[in-house]
């Protein structure tokens, strides 16, 4: 395999990136989505090469591609060097082909824009340094695609950058990334202190080599390294900055926070298992966020009414499935559910998209209904995606999810089966507000006014009236609407969308239907062959044992959250179709319960009360007011203060009159004589001899 | 014998009482006076260390001084009598046209 | 012997030295230097340095001097003037006296411990050849010192041009 191409893969959006960054303001549209579709589509294409050749006869399981020493001091060395295991062609295969598909969504979701060349710009950007996150033999080389994305996820959330609440979820989220960061950062410190590298191949190797290291410091470092996890991938306690992030455009959504960016999170606890496995407590704790966001990021989707918002909460939700994967050490279903995940969810916000590019901007589903005639493929392409997130068989997570469950039943224990309990729950609650979204959306009557529509209701954020400017990270209850794209008004109401929209959709619909079939377990008759696929990376023969299943139990486990899913089906039904004042009189009902889910278990205030406002007032009074008040101007005034007294007194030496010249003289002439017989010629030490 | 300290010391002595005329007179004339007496102790300084290590170094050293004060003398005083005509005054303190 | 005369022409010096300090007119002043470099002279000879005291009589007590007394004369200068000083003279005054009573101290301090060091003086030639002081020093004066004595001569003339610029009337 050619070591030039593989190098390409993450050039080759970098490229892009440099093309369309300097020059995309003056070249026109067409240029700029050639340029973009290319840098996505051709690395795609090299991977699909390096697949087939990593699945030929005879290729080796991994193999690193070494590249310019970066740091060597004495001991300590870092390369430019790629790693490329099963893992990350199945994290490549990902990126690239989602990322391609997404690109050329934007194409026509973006066609109304300005700053069209910008957001491919930040686009590949992106690309180029998740690939690099993907493809690292080392925590710092991944580190910095870590960081890299954290950077493009901010200029593209923040792409509106004319509206303050995408400007301030902009920066939410890459401060809420940063302290995620700091977590990683102490991780490779630690690694670095106690096996002197940060390549992967090394600190692993040394890991294996002593099997009787468990605990410890090794707890320290998995724990940290989870921190930084939570950051990136949105988990309890660092998910905040996910709902906000909506404010970007729905394929920055689609790309960076469904598919990509906050899948980082849980690749690098995969990449790094050899280190978990050796630490029990820090796999329970995985285990035991990542379920407890399942549920708790479940019931506020519940309630949320901004189509984007279900959806971004629905992603920390599953997000929160594959942590508890990883958690019980099922790394290999986490990765399955990461790829059956990246494709229905990319799919729902497309989706979701196109809706909002037919309702002219709206996103709230209560003023939706009734689109399943007016726009039918997205209405089939998301229906493909709101049957794979529940996990109906037989579309995509139907397999993954149920892998999950089943596998963290069988980690046994009370822990085991009360998160397996938890995240059947969490099945149930996943059902019902997705099919929620369903109803709301595509059935029952138009809740929404042609007319208006029709004479371009909603536009660009430009054309917002002040009375709609921006509240920051609240959903209210009275939400008006958070305009996302600036969708040219469309003088003719609600339509489908080009098929440069449509046709993605349509590919990632196939996908969620038919992607999981590759991990079908034997339990329903399948070989698993993803399972296969990623064993040498994994080493099963470590894993919990009973993972070559009886079909007993697993077919049980499975129809178990088949049960829940058609309960949550059957109460989204009742509550949205059959009759539709069920819900809000439920919420009356139950008021405060009803409050506190809708305000987000009221934590961002919460972290606005503990942690910001302190901060803040630190900030002022402290490092505001003495550090840089008194310290470091004090130092710059009082220089030149005492610059000026000192010439304030030596003018006062220069007077005009002679005798006080005189004077000054004298005084001179003493200190000098002093000076030169007790300083520079010491009297005692002098010989006058002759 | 005399120890050459003394000499010395005389020499100190009348070094002073110069700085201490040149601060208090006010007449530009004792002024400079008082500068010609601060420069003959260092004569007698000179001399006295050629004395003392048998150079002939010291005495040219004063020759040389001489020379150059009396030089001073004669363009110093031609300054005081353009400065007589300019301000009318001998009194240094209303020298002071250059006061800020 | 020796002590004699140098304590009784030191004593004179210095008297001569104090009355320039306290007398208010300056001619006295201008006489009373005279007495002091008359001492001085005194004091040469005894060191060995015959041709600095004729020097010193002959230029600085028969012409310097005679050019202040002269000067003096011209300008009419009258008794010092005893008003009060203005700021600038008290300052003088204040700074000035430590200042000249630190450089006396100082160099008092530093001879008197050298004492010993320095060694005695006795009167007369010193070198004991016993060889003429004028020729030594008119030797070395034109030998090797011979492009500073030049260099003097030229600055003789152009004091002399400066003051004969300096002094003349406006025209």
């Amino acid at each position: 395999m050619n070591d030039t191409l593989l190098w390409l893969i993450p050039i080759l959006p970098f490229a892009g990136f440099l093309v369309n960054g300097t020059l995309g303001r003056k070249l026109p549209r067409a240029l700029v989505s050639t340029v973009a579709l290319l840098a996505t589509l051709l690395p795609a294409l090299i991977v699909l090469k390096l697949w087939i050749f990593m699945k030929s006869a005879g290729a080796p399981d991994h193999f690193t591609l070494s590249g310019a020493p970066w740091i060597a001091i004495s001991g300590f060395q870092v390369n430019f060097a790629f790693a490329i295991d099963h893992l990350t062609l199945v994290m490549l295969g990902i990126v690239t082909g989602v990322g391609f598909l997404i690109h050329v969504y934007s194409v026509g979701y973006m066609a109304e824009e300005e700053g069209y060349w910008r957001f491919f710009a930040y686009l590949n950007l992106f690309m180029f340094f998740m690939l690099v996150l993907v493809l690292a033999s080392s925590f710092l080389l991944m580190f910095v695609g870590w960081e890299g994305v954290g950077l493009a996820s901010y200029l593209l959330i923040g792409f509106y950058f004319k509206r303050d609440s995408a400007v301030n979820a902009g920066k939410k989220a890459f401060i809420v990334n940063r302290i995620g960061d700091f977590g990683f950062l102490l991780a490779m410190f630690l690694l670095i202190a106690h096996f002197g590298s940060l390549d992967f191949a090394k600190v692993f190797g040394q890991v294996d080599a002593a099997p009787g290291l468990t605990g410890g410091f090794l707890t320290a470092i998995c724990l940290l390294l989870f921190v930084g996890a939570t950051g990136k991938s949105a988990q309890i306690p660092l998910y905040i900055w996910l709902p906000d992030a909506m404010e970007g455009p729905t394929p920055v959504s689609a790309l960076i926070h469904a598919a990509t960016m906050v899948t980082a999170g849980v690749y690098m606890v995969a990449r790094c298992h050899v280190l978990f496995d050796r630490s029990p407590f820090a796999l329970a704790v995985v285990a035991i966020i990542g379920c407890a966001t399942a549920f708790f990021a479940a019931t506020i989707g519940m309630v949320q009414h901004d189509i984007k918002r279900v959806l971004a909460y629905s992603t920390i939700s599953q997000l929160g499935y594959m942590f508890l994967a990883c958690g019980v050490a099922a790394y290999e279903a986490g990765i399955f559910h990461l790829m059956t995940h990246a494709f229905f969810k990319a799919l729902l916000f497309l989706a979701a998209g196109s809706v909002i590019h037919a309702m002219g901007g709206e996103q709230d589903m209560r003023k939706m209904g009734g689109l399943r005639k007016r726009i039918p493929i997205t209405f089939y392409t998301m229906s493909a995606g709101v049957f794979a997130i529940t996990g109906v068989p037989p579309f995509a997570a139907f397999f993954s999810k149920d892998e999950i469950l089943y596998q963290t039943f069988l980690r046994g224990g009370t822990l085991g089966y009360a998160l397996w309990f938890v995240g059947l729950v969490t099945a149930g609650i996943t059902s019902f507000y997705m099919f929620r979204l369903w109803y709301k959306t595509f059935f029952g009557e138009p809740r929404f006014d042609e007319a208006a529509l029709a004479h371009g209701h909603g536009g660009h954020d430009e054309d917002l009236a002040p009375v709609h400017a921006h509240r920051g990270s609240h959903a209210t209850m009275v939400a008006e609407p958070e305009h996302d794209s600036g969708q040219a008004a469309r003088s003719h109401g609600v339509h489908e969308s080009p098929a440069v929209m449509w046709v993605p959709l349509a590919i990632l619909a196939v996908l969620s239907l038919i992607g999981g079939w590759v991990g079908v377990p034997l339990a329903f008759g399948g070989h698993n062959e993803f399972e296969h696929f990623l064993g040498p990376v994994f080493n099963p023969a470590e894993h919990v044992a009973g993972h070559i299943t009886a079909r007993g139990p697993e077919f049980v486990l499975a129809l178990t959250s088949l049960l829940a899913v058609a309960i949550g089906w059957y109460f989204a039904y009742v509550f949205y179709y059959r009759k539709p004042g069920t819900a809000a009189a439920l919420a009356k009902r139950f008021k405060p319960l009803y409050n506190l889910l809708d305000h987000k278990y009221w934590v961002d205030e919460i972290y606005g009360r503990l942690i910001v406002s302190p901060l803040l007032g630190f900030s002022r009074v402290v490092l505001g007011g003495l550090v840089d008040g008194l310290i470091i101007q004090g130092t710059g005034a009082t220089l030149g203060g005492s610059t000026r007294g000192l010439g304030w007194l030596t003018r006062r030496m220069q007077s005009g009159n002679i005798r006080s010249y005189a004077g000054w003289l004298a005084l001179g002439a003493a200190a000098v004589i002093a000076i030169v017989l007790f300083v520079v010629h010491p009297a005692s030490a002098n010989s006058l001899t002759r | 014998m005399v120890p050459i300290a003394y000499y010395l010391i005389l020499a100190a002595v009348l070094f002073s009482i110069g700085v201490c005329a040149f601060l208090i007179k006010r007449n530009v004339i004792t002024i400079f006076m008082s500068i010609e007496l601060m420069l003959n102790a260092v004569n007698l300084t000179f001399v006295a260390f050629a004395h003392m290590w048998h150079r002939i170094e010291g005495q040219i050293f004063v020759f040389f001084v001489m020379v150059v004060a009396a030089a001073e003398a004669a363009v110093g005083l031609a300054i005081i009598i353009a400065l007589f005509r300019a301000r009318q005054t001998l009194n240094v303190d209303q020298v002071n046209l250059m006061k800020d | 012997m020796e002590l004699a005369l140098f304590i009784i022409f030191g004593l004179l010096a210095v008297a001569g030295a104090l009355n320039l300090l306290l007398q208010h007119h300056p001619i006295n002043s201008a006489l009373s230097l005279v007495v002091v470099m008359m001492s001085l002279a005194v004091l040469y000879w005894s060191l060995g340095a015959e041709f600095l005291a004729a020097a010193q009589v002959i230029v600085y007590s028969g012409a310097v001097m005679v050019l202040f007394v002269f000067v003096i004369m011209l300008l009419n200068a009258g008794e010092e003037d005893t008003s009060p000083s203005s700021r600038f003279s008290r300052a003088a005054t204040i700074a000035g006296f430590p200042g000249a009573a630190a450089i006396l101290c100082l160099l008092t301090f530093v001879f008197l411990s050298e004492r010993d060091h320095l060694g005695g003086s006795p009167i007369g030639g010193y070198l004991t050849g016993a060889v003429n002081n004028i020729e030594v020093l008119s030797h070395t004066l034109f030998t090797s010192l011979l492009l500073p004595f030049e260099v003097t001569s030229i600055l003789i003339l152009v004091a002399i041009l400066g003051a004969v610029v300096l002094a003349r009337k406006e025209q």
